[in-house]
């Protein structure tokens, strides 16, 4: 009977499996509990309402009261109500959930480099600004780019940088000119990125393979025209084939290309974005660098850029002197300013280097390789029961389109949570935006063939499902903690915070 | 390639599944004359142990057994065990923003404690899930105050972290109206409330501030949002030195306040990353940036979190969004909710207590040094202290180099009327040992003068 159960439950790879119950850690405090011990102070104690007068705090923040094991047993409780990438496939299209090294953590905390502060004097930093040093030519290699800045924090920060460097080199060549093109399919970052640097956002409509439409650019781009900013492949993984031929028309125009690297991982090894046009570019290190997402962040965003836009990069530029020593360059008249306090995410470029070294040349390119070849394995599993609808070739992701089960009721979002109970995170929902229900699948390259099998029965399975039993998908997930949850309200009366 | 879960034979079977020949014809789209041939110039792929080895010594090169009084936005305090034990957990590390609710409760209810604790700190209504850092956070905060008011123009004081002020002018370079500094006064640190008084206007959007301000300076806060609120502008309270909050009151009278929290349990890293953070009032949450988890319930009425009010952000807004921002330093903001919990609300006050100490104690001593003075002594600060010396800094910071020890930061460089001024910084991990020897090298050299 037991046996039965158990057998019942069992879907795809996964079987449900308890999971402790826990209340929020202020429900747990209780006054008088400690999970910490200062040692004695080593000098006279100070009188703290007379140092501070007026400024001093009478009543304490209420922050919860706990020991030490209850503290583990609460964020290890929390911990495993996550998905992860060290649970199974997280096919989030654009998202590039690849392993994250153990390796780069452990490197990442070595003490010399953990406790660096960013203001001690630059002698006694030559070993992290050589890491640095060596981050930077890699990435410079890797883009076929002239020279970088690591300083931005994410991705969309990068955009920022890099479409502040345009500006400034418009700026320098008399006009820093009104609009920004930016493609349908793009990232909502490259519009709101582009709004926060004063210009005009200009909707660049896509052709009938997803891609740039050559005849619309040629018409849309001005001598008011800032930049294209075009995500190479594109957001339904598909190569801008006529790449070089957009860099002409923007560069007869006077305008610069930006290229949102988010998609780098189908090109490392492969193709160089430097040798194709491009001007200036982002790379996301948390993508294809495989520092971690932890839950959201934190990210790096490096951008790249040609020789011309040199001047302009953001306060300090590292340089080498004869001697070998590498410092900090403050003086630099043209630069855009500084984007960051001090140089960015340092933590992230120790973690990406780390994943460049592991690999070398040889693992960069087969790391490519891999990635394009699940996404296409993807594809031509699924291909038959969920519509493609750019039939262009896939690069390291795939789009399908929820066409043939929304005839039955069924939204991209309702098969997204039906592989929850396959015992996968969802793909990406309903983006890129010119794909009406999107599917977008992005194994990356740390798939085994077994794992991508896994998913595809899942996929066709519920293909299958929602031909004979829609409300099983529809009210999906069935297996999770919390069923699906109420966002409306959630929005309309926002409770952000636990009050006594 | 280690990482890579496929052998040749399955990469050829899945080929010949997909009906291409060689994996060369997956890339067949991309022009011929831009296809890499060869292999990148990047060294060459290493074994764990050589990677490891090759940090280990960049550590090393770093000269690790220094004793340090910088401050300055970045601060050195313990980091109790489990911080690490906890955040390395893969389901921690390696998952994505939490979009998907029902698998990442989690990460969603570690932001909703977050916030919780940030608010209550910084006595503000409400919090959202972290920034970039400080820097941006403030930068973000004026623009906020900006969209709140409708008004284009920023007040900002010199005392703010000079950095944060580079971040910020990046930031409004393309505004229309020009953004104004207000000067301190030489015998206090503090912003000069009558030159504020003068240069807020009905034009101004917001007055920002830092509390300990650059100079570890605690602001007369009330004073300085009575000034603006007169003129319908909003206060923004910066705060670099979170742990301050422990014992200093929090700047309830500001409107939005934009903190760095990298002092709860954050390493140092060579300036990042760490965890910056905005709060506000309420009312003003609509014109929030950044990613907001809230409470809400599932079909059959248990509690359960979501992100929420989604609607300010990029990806529905696109470029009507409140920001641009999108990954924000999720994993960092857990590392100071696990630290917030094992301080509690006694241990934060003991803490802040400490170092308050210990400050008192290194300003005092170098004060009694002849030819150290220290400035601004008619304010209330927290853990960092002005000192300005005959002698240039220069000269004593060689001396201190040769004892292993880091002095302060010199200030000339952002505040050049502050000439051989010095900001230090000592935290509860600085031994009274340390601050005696540094005491008498700052003293050696006037010997020898």
């Amino acid at each position: 009977m037991a046996t039965e159960t158990i057998e019942r439950k069992t879907l795809g790879k996964v079987r449900p499996h308890q999971t402790q119950n826990e209340g929020l850690v202020f429900e747990k405090s209780s006054p008088g509990k400690k999970a910490y011990k200062l040692p004695p102070l080593d000098v006279p104690a100070v009188d703290v309402a007379s140092a501070l007068g007026a400024a001093h705090r009478q009543e304490p923040a209420a922050l919860p009261e706990l020991s030490e094991i209850e503290i583990i047993r609460h964020f290890t409780r929390l911990s495993t109500w996550n998905y992860a990438i060290d649970l199974g496939m997280y096919p989030l299209g654009s998202c590039t959930m690849k392993y994250n090294p153990r390796v780069n953590e452990f490197v990442a905390r070595i003490e010399g480099l953990a406790e660096a502060h960013p203001y001690r004097p630059e002698a006694q930093a030559q070993g992290i600004l050589e890491v640095i040093d060596l981050l930077q030519k890699c990435l410079i290699e890797i883009t076929g780019m002239d020279t970088i800045t690591l300083q931005p924090a994410a991705g969309a920060h990068g955009e920022f940088t890099g479409i502040l460097l345009a500006r400034a080199w418009h700026e320098s060549q008399g006009n820093p000119r009104k609009k920004i093109l930016i493609p349908d399919s793009a990232h909502g970052t490259n519009p709101a990125t582009a709004a926060i640097c004063g210009y005009q956002v200009e909707n660049l409509k896509s052709n009938a393979e997803g891609g740039i439409d050559l005849e619309a650019l040629e018409r849309q781009v001005d001598e008011e025209t800032a930049a294209l900013m075009l995500t190479n492949p594109s957001t339904i993984g598909v190569f801008e084939s006529q790449i070089h031929r957009i860099a002409d028309i923007l560069h007869a125009k006077g305008a610069l290309l930006y290229m949102d690297g988010a998609n780098m991982n189908a090109l490392v090894g492969k193709a160089r974005p430097g040798d194709f046009g491009v001007d200036v570019m982002h790379l996301n290190l948390h993508k294809t660098f495989s520092t971690p997402h932890g839950g959201g962040g934190p990210g790096s965003g490096p951008v790249a850029c040609k020789k011309f836009l040199e001047p302009f990069l953001p306060t300090p530029v590292l340089y080498t002197k004869e001697d070998g020593t590498k410092h900090w360059d403050y003086n630099r008249p043209q630069s855009v300013g500084r984007v960051r306090a001090f140089y960015g995410n340092t933590g992230m470029f120790i973690r990406a280097l780390a994943y460049i070294l592991a690999n070398g040349p040889d693992g960069l390119r087969q790391t490519t390789e891999d990635a394009v070849l699940n996404a296409n394995y993807v594809r031509k599993k699924l291909e038959d029961l969920y519509e493609l609808p750019y039939k262009t070739p896939s690069m390291h992701e795939v789009v399908f389109s929820d066409k043939r089960q929304a005839a039955k009721g069924i939204k991209t979002g309702d098969i997204a949570k039906r592989l929850i109970d396959y015992g996968f995170h969802p793909y990406t929902v309903s983006f890129p935006l010119i794909v009406p229900g999107a599917l977008m699948i992005e194994p990356t390259e740390s798939e085994s063939r077994e794992e991508l099998d896994l998913f595809i029965d899942a996929m066709r399975s519920i293909a299958k499902e929602v031909e004979e039993s829609p409300e099983l998908v529809k009210s999906a997930p069935h297996s999770t903690r919390v069923s699906r949850l109420d966002e409306v309200t959630a929005a309309r009366k926002p409770v952000l915070r636990w009050r006594a | 390639m280690r990482y890579l879960p496929k052998s040749d034979a399955e990469r050829a079977a899945m080929l010949a599944e997909i009906g291409a020949r060689s994996i060369n014809d997956l890339f067949s789209v991309i022009p011929e004359e831009y296809r890499v041939r060869r292999d990148l110039d990047v060294p060459r792929q290493q074994a764990e142990s050589e990677i490891i080895s090759y940090f280990k010594a960049a550590g090393q090169k770093n000269a690790t057994d220094y004793a340090s009084f910088l401050g300055a936005g970045a601060y050195r305090h313990y980091r109790p065990v489990i911080i690490d034990s906890l955040v390395q957990r893969g389901e921690f590390l390696t998952s994505y923003t939490p979009y998907q609710a029902e698998i990442t409760q989690g990460t969603l209810q570690a932001i909703f404690e977050f916030q919780t604790m940030i608010a209550e700190l910084t006595g503000m209504d409400v919090a959202n899930a972290s920034m970039y850092d400080g820097s941006t956070g403030a930068a973000e905060a004026v623009l906020m105050a900006m969209r709140v008011t409708g008004r284009q123009k920023a007040v900002i004081a010199r005392t703010v972290h000079p950095e944060y002020r580079e971040v910020i002018a990046t930031y409004l370079k393309h505004r229309d109206l020009p953004t104004s500094e207000v000067g301190y006064l030489s015998a206090t640190g503090r912003v000069d409330l009558e030159a504020l008084e003068a240069v807020v206007t009905d034009e101004t959007a917001c007055v920002l501030i830092q509390s300990p301000n650059f100079f570890g300076v605690i602001e007369d806060i009330p004073a300085i949002a009575e000034i603006a609120h007169k003129k319908g502008a909003l206060l923004a309270v910066s705060i670099a030195e979170a742990v301050s909050l422990g014992v200093v009151r929090p700047p309830v009278e500001a409107d939005i306040v934009s903190m760095e929290a990298q002092s709860f349990g954050v390493a140092l890293s060579y300036g990042g990353p760490f965890c910056g953070v905005i709060a506000a009032k309420e009312q003003y949450l609509r014109q929030m940036p950044g990613r907001l988890a809230g409470q809400t319930v599932d079909a059959d009425g248990n509690r359960g979190f979501v992100l929420t009010l989604s609607t300010r952000e990029q990806h529905i807004r696109r470029e009507k969004a409140t920001s641009n921002i999108c990954t924000n330093q999720a994993l960092v903001a857990l590392m100071a909710t696990i630290f917030l919990t094992v301080y509690g609300k006694e241990g934060m006050r003991e803490l802040a207590e400490q170092n308050l100490a210990k400050a008192h104690y290194a300003s005092k001593t170098f004060s009694s040094m002849s030819g150290v003075t220290q400035l601004f002594t008619e304010s209330p600060r927290f853990h960092e202290f002005v000192l300005q010396t005959d002698e240039a800094p220069a000269m004593w910071q060689k001396r201190l180099l040769e004892e292993k020890i880091v002095g302060g930061v010199e200030l000339c460089r952002w505040y050049p009327e502050l000439e051989n001024a010095t900001l230090w910084c000592a935290t509860e991990v600085m031994p009274r040992e340390v601050m005696d020897a540094a005491a008498k090298v700052l003293a050696a050299g006037l010997v020898e003068a």
